[in-house]
This record gives C-alpha cells, sequence and structure tokens, in this order.
C-alpha cells in the first residue's frame, strides 16, 4: 500500500500483515497491537481536531503517539530532541498549540497555559473504538534557523510519503535502523519506510554510545541502516562495526563526499549504498545508488518520480509532491511561485555529473575569493591519514579571512610532534596539489574528535 | 626560539610553499619588496597564530601597518608582553 491515499497512518500500520516492532534501549513493542489499542489513554478523544504538541522524551513514545495522532488531530508539531526551552513559548504561539502530550521522562513544559496535557502510557493499553471520521492532519516539522527561533515545516502523511515505493517482494524481511531521531525529517522518513514496508525499526538513543548502538543494532540483524555522512563516519572508527551487516546502507542529510562512499563500500562489499538528497522543506528529491559521489546530470531534464530539479543561480532548486506546503508563522516563503523550494546548496557541474559544493550562506570569503568548506573538506578527507575534516573560515587581518582546517586523524594513536608537522606538512601538500592557493588551508590543528550536532550533520560554527 | 627567529622560520616556509624566493631576511627589509603577496601574509599571520599565541594585529585596538621585517618584529615582540 502506498501512502497518501487519503487513510490516516493507523490505518496502513493496523492493516500490515506481518507484525512489524518498534524497538528502543529498553523496550519492544509491536506496532501492530494499536490494533484496538492506545499509549493516550483516555486522552486521544480529547486531541481530536486540536493543535498538539508532540514533546514527549522518548522516541518510541512519539513513534506510537503519530500513528495515534494522524486522522485525529488537526496538527501535530513534533518537536524534536534538544530544543531550547525557551523556544516552545514561540513555538505554541505561532502553531496555536492548544495541547500537549508529555511522557514521564520529559522535561517539565515551561507555564504555556495549554488546557489539555496528555501522559504517555508506558505501554499500550485497550481503547474504546473511535468511530470518528478522520480528517487530514498537518505534521509540523522543527528545524533549526540559523537564527532566532527555529522554523516549523508543515508537511502532510501524503508529502512526507510520497518518495516511498512500495517494497518489492524480493526485500524480504527488513529491519531498518537509523543513526537520526524520527523527530527529524532524515528519521522521520525511515520510520514511515518501516511503517509502509511493513518492517521493524531500531530506535537510536541519545544516551547510547556508539558502540552499545551498534551492539543493539546487531542484536536486531538489522538489513537498512541509515545516517548522515558524519553518522557514517563516526560508526566506521567504531571497532563495533564489524558486528553489522547491512543489505542497504543510506546516507543523508549532508554530502556524501567519495572517501565515506568508498569507505561504506570497503566496509560492507555485499550492500547497496546509496546516498539520498533531502532536505525538511523540499523533501527527498532523488537517490543515487551508483556508488559515486554527486548526482547524473540527467536529473537536471524532465521530472523523474514527479520531482522537478534546476540549477538557478548555482543553487538546486526543487518541485515535488513531497515539499513541504509552507512555513508556520513565517515572514518569506517556503517556496517560489513556481513552487520550487530553493535548497541553497550549490551545485557545480563536472561533465556529466553534477557536484555539491557547499551552502550558499556558508562560503568563506578570502579577500573578495569564495570559498566552500566542503570542497577543500573533500580533498583533506582523501588524504589517507584522515578521517574526517572540519574548514572553517578564520579572521584574518589581512585577507578577511583564511582557511583553516580541524583534522581527526585516522589512526587515532597520539604522534609525536614531529610526525605530527610531518603529516601536517603532507597534507598541505597534498591541498596544494588540487586546490587554487587561496582555498589551501592556512593551519591545520588535529583534533581528537568533531562535533557532530542532534541532526547527525557536522557542527559549523562561524569563524 | 626568539620571536626574530620563529618569524624569520614562518616566512621562508610559507614562501616555500607558495613558490616564492625570499631576499635575504633583515630588519630594513621592506615588506611590500618580499615577495609575499596577502595571501601569503595572510597565512604568515595565521601560522605567527599557531606558533606563539597571538595575532597582535587582530588584538589590536588601532590598525597597524608595519613597513619592515623590523617593524613587523617589534609588533609581534610588544603583543607578547
Amino acid at each position: 500500500m502506498a501512502g497518501g491515499e487519503g487513510h490516516p497512518l493507523r490505518d496502513y500500520v493496523t492493516a500490515a500483515s506481518v507484525p512489524g516492532w518498534f524497538w528502543d534501549r529498553t523496550r519492544s513493542v509491536c506496532f501492530t497491537d494499536l490494533r484496538g489499542g492506545t499509549v493516550l489513554g483516555q486522552g486521544l478523544a480529547a486531541l481530536a481536531g486540536h493543535c498538539v504538541l508532540l514533546a514527549v522524551a522518548s522516541q518510541l513514545n512519539a513513534a506510537l503517539a503519530l500513528i495515534e495522532l494522524d486522522g485525529v488531530a488537526r496538527r501535530v508539531v513534533i518537536v524534536p530532541p534538544g530544543i531550547d526551552v525557551a523556544d516552545l513559548a514561540a513555538i505554541v504561539a505561532a502553531a496555536q498549540i492548544d495541547a500537549a502530550i508529555v511522557d514521564d521522562d520529559a522535561p517539565p513544559l515551561p507555564a504555556l497555559g495549554l488546557p489539555i496535557q496528555v501522559l504517555c502510557e508506558p505501554s499500550i493499553i485497550p481503547a474504546k473504538d473511535n468511530a470518528a471520521n478522520p480528517i487530514l492532519t498537518e505534521w509540523v516539522l522543527v528545524t533549526s534557523g540559523t537564527t532566532g527561533i527555529p522554523k516549523m515545516v508543515v508537511h502532510s502523511l501524503a508529502s512526507l510519503t510520497a518518495p516511498l515505493h512500495a517494497p518489492s517482494p524480493a526485500d524480504g524481511a527488513v529491519v531498518w535502523g537509523t543513526f537520526y531521531d524520527i523527530r527529524r525529517y532524515g528519521g522521520l522518513q525511515i520510520y514511515l519506510r518501516a511503517l509502509f514496508g511493513g518492517a521493524s525499526l531500531v530506535l537510536s538513543s541519545a544516551e547510547e554510545s556508539v558502540a552499545d548502538h551498534l551492539a543493539r543494532l546487531a542484536q536486531h540483524e538489522v538489513t537498512h541502516l541509515s545516517g548522515t555522512p558524519s553518522h557514517w563516519r563516526r560508526a566506521l572508527m567504531n571497532p563495533a562495526i564489524g558486528k553489522i551487516a547491512p543489505r542497504y546502507v543510506r546516507l543523508s542529510g549532508e554530502i556524501a563526499d567519495q572517501t565515506i562512499l568508498d569507505g561504506l563500500r570497503a566496509t560492507f562489499p555485499q550492500a547497496v549504498i546509496g546516498h539520498a538528497y533531502a532536505s525538511t522543506e523540499a523533501g527527498v528529491a532523488f537517490d543515487v545508488n551508483d556508488g559515486r559521489a554527486g548526482f547524473p546530470t540527467t536529473y537536471l531534464s524532465g521530472m523523474r518520480d514527479s520531482v522537478e530539479i534546476k540549477i538557478v543561480d548555482g543553487s538546486l532548486r526543487i518541485r515535488s509532491r513531497s515539499t513541504a506546503s509552507k512555513y508556520l508563522g513565517a515572514v518569506k516563503p517556503l517556496a517560489d511561485a513556481e513552487g520550487f523550494v530553493d535548497t541553497g546548496d550549490i551545485v557545480e557541474q563536472h561533465g556529466d555529473r553534477c557536484y555539491f559544493a557547499g551552502r550558499t550562506g556558508g562560503i568563506i570569503n578570502i579577500g573578495g575569493l569564495k570559498v566552500h568548506p566542503e570542497e577543500v573538506e573533500a580533498v583533506i578527507n582523501r588524504h589517507p591519514r584522515v578521517r574526517m575534516s572540519l574548514v572553517r573560515g578564520k579572521q584574518s587581518p589581512i585577507t578577511g579571512s583564511v582557511v583553516v582546517a580541524d583534522v581527526v586523524l585516522s589512526s587515532g594513536q597520539r604522534l609525536e610532534a614531529t610526525r605530527q608537522i610531518e603529516i601536517k606538512n603532507d597534507i598541505l601538500k597534498f591541498c596544494r596539489d588540487a586546490l587554487p592557493r587561496h582555498k589551501v588551508p592556512a593551519s591545520i590543528s588535529f583534533v581528537r574528535g568533531l562535533d557532530v550536532g542532534v541532526t547527525g550533520k557536522l557542527v559549523r560554527r562561524q569563524g | 626560539m626568539s620571536v626574530k627567529l620563529t618569524i624569520m622560520e614562518q616566512m621562508e616556509q610559507v614562501a616555500r610553499e607558495h613558490g616564492k624566493i625570499l631576499p635575504p631576511l633583515n630588519e630594513d627589509l621592506v615588506l611590500a619588496n618580499c615577495g609575499l603577496d596577502s595571501l601569503g601574509f595572510a597565512v604568515l599571520v595565521a601560522r605567527l597564530e599557531d606558533v606563539l599565541g597571538i595575532d597582535p594585529f587582530t588584538a589590536a585596538e588601532d590598525a597597524i601597518f608595519p613597513i619592515t621585517l623590523g617593524d613587523f618584529v617589534k609588533v609581534y615582540e610588544h603583543g607578547r608582553r
């Protein structure tokens, strides 16, 4: 069954012929048990037609509540983990929230004056039959703006499931895992894939180490695993990676460079390794499964899977059925007059391939010459001693900015000072051979690790 | 190593990387004539900050315009105090 045919999510889930499971660190829940059951107690009826803030701590509770809320609530704002409590009041006001769902571990909500508050049950309990006609529910995702309050992006079950294709019988039993939290677009896609594909899903946990998460993925024999390139680099640095053997490895949310694709190929020689292009606003635009970075220029011509892509002023524009409809309470529209979303991702064409060259906003200006951090990182990451890198601008009294790089070495062991200088010089030579002079880092610092933010992407700070 | 020697060593290093040959380095050498362009100097200042821990130009309240290598060295020696 494909999504977006007007049925609420519960119908798809309870119709599944094979019972699927959600697993988190401590609980296993068969989601077909929601047939005739609820985790919202008597609260579900009270939420009908309301604008609901889903503010639970547990991803599993969010996963179950979403199944129940679709078709019942008018609007569900999915609060991602780690949100600033101070932003909640603004979200509540802009989204006209009048009800909240919390759980035992949720941080206490500030006094928001919400008339309805529902506490998630610790397990599924029998529900009264809810005979009300389903309504169309707005699914609202919260993304971090670079400044000010987070942006609220309005989707529907139809737009969220537009990129999903019916599973083919050859798929066999599927167990999805994701390094994402399902309350963000990348994770929500995997959650819906699991539900619509009759699969199971291993949920991540912020409190869990990478090694423990990988061990748990192995225990449930994960077959399909998704994350950002930064998630994957961190996983590949962990010896526990050898415990899992997924058939499908998916990257999204950041640029997948050739090094990470090759690293995954070497680690999982039998797997299909695909990188997807998606953003919360634009939705999933395309998948690339040929093992190469970038995407074919043929994607730019015509319509593929009802997705149209074009490049205007260097940045990628997308129009499709999976595009969000609007921002809530926004001052600027989400798409242009023709319905194209400007992703802000710079694309450069080389031959028959398009490559991502960074963000329109993330440009470093070296005395008037523009540098995209990602293109320098791509070169540094090709160096055999490098695991990952972060390139940023640093204030310079002479050229406004210079390029500097924080580098994580692949060996992990501490090196003598003289050896460090040798490797630094070698990386710099590597950069000089591949890049114009102004793009070569002025200085390189070796760091033990790089911050991967709650979104799974490298944390970039403005230098 | 003295500040002056550190600066001269880093200048040689940056010049090598940028494919430039420096004239003999002495206090009276005019920086504009030393062969490093603005990008070269920007890199030099960033490297010196790594080695010496200061960027006296960015830290200074007033703009500093050293003319000679001797002036340049003094800015760093002064900044270290």
